[in-house]
């Protein structure tokens, strides 16, 4: 049996089923990052200083805690990472496969650079016994963020998928194929917009 | 995007993407340069918010295609808005009914 509407758009909605279904999952993703934003609100309001005391010494502003210039490459490279998974998509519907495995190889780059910073941040903190255990400033930071790095790791293996062995759709059902990479896009700028907003709230407030 | 859209139209739309990508860059620019000023708590958390607003609008009509796309989609994200609201405005009028807190007999 066929699944319906992968290429054609389904008449009563207007779009293929799969735009919709990923875009009913993104809302949930919303009710998610934005619990842990509302408790991230939460938290602060009632802090009398913020970060504050973290094993044993005074941070009053996030700037004496986490590296801003670091956080500030990493945000333009998921920005990058946005504009290379939407030209991937954009090669696809020029009939340009080459160019598409350029550009999904390059988002794949991104992601894991992205990846290896945040694990350098990580290594930072826990280096200096800045462990999430230490105060509600490291909880919520290391929640925020892990969770977020986790949404990367997934993007990252439906990218690398699609890259490989994913892409000998091309050949059989090139539609089918060009839309699952806008659905897979769609789910990699919500992770960019979820870090949009985590990186001023986080770092420089 | 709609699902009627042509290689032709996507050609035209590369250079809005490398565009947006420069505002994007630009945008975090300006972000960070202002957190350095070290501005109070509101002007810093108003600046910081709008540009972040700005940002995730830019990234979600073009690079997600929403400046073209069909109503079921905003029907959607119209619902996802309001469910956020409520899920915020809950969390946070709750500071304000804690153990320990002045109780208005």
């Amino acid at each position: 049996m066929d699944i319906p509407y992968t290429v054609t758009a389904r008449p009563d909605t207007g779009v293929y089923n799969a735009k919709v279904g990923i875009w009913l999952f993104l809302a949930s993703e919303v009710m998610l990052f934005g619990g842990l934003f509302s408790a991230y609100i939460f938290l602060r309001i009632g802090a009398p200083a913020w970060p504050g005391m973290l094993g044993g010494q005074l941070y009053k502003t996030s700037f004496d805690i986490l590296n801003v210039p670091i956080g500030t490459f990493n945000t333009m490279v998921l920005i990058a990472s946005s504009v290379t998974i939407v030209m991937s998509w954009a090669s696809l519907m020029m009939n340009d496969f080459g160019k598409y495995k350029r550009y999904m190889g390059l988002t794949i780059l991104c992601g894991l650079a992205f990846l290896v910073v945040k694990a350098f941040e990580y290594n930072a903190k826990f280096s200096h016994g800045l462990f999430p255990a230490e105060g509600n400033f490291l909880a919520i930071y290391f929640t925020l963020t892990g969770l977020h790095g986790l949404h990367v790791v997934g993007g990252i293996i439906v990218n690398s998928y699609f890259w490989g062995p994913g892409s000998k759709m091309w050949k059989t059902d090139p539609k089918r194929f060009t839309n699952r990479i806008e659905v897979a896009g769609l789910y990699w700028h919500f992770v960019d917009i979820v870090w949009i907003f985590l990186f001023p709230t986080i770092y420089l407030l | 995007m709609s699902d009627s859209t042509h290689a032709e139209d996507v050609k035209k739309h590369v250079r809005i993407y490398i565009a947006v990508f420069g505002a994007l860059a630009a945008l975090t620019v300006v972000t960070v340069a202002v957190a350095y000023l070290h501005l109070s708590i509101v002007p810093a958390l108003i600046v910081a918010l709008f540009i972040a607003s700005i940002k995730g609008s830019l990234v979600a009509a073009y690079f997600m295609h929403l400046i073209s796309e069909k109503k079921v989609i905003f029907a959607l994200l119209i619902f996802t808005v309001i469910f956020l609201a409520v899920l915020f405005v809950l969390t946070i009028s709750s500071y304000h009914d804690q153990i320990g807190g002045h109780i208005v007999p």
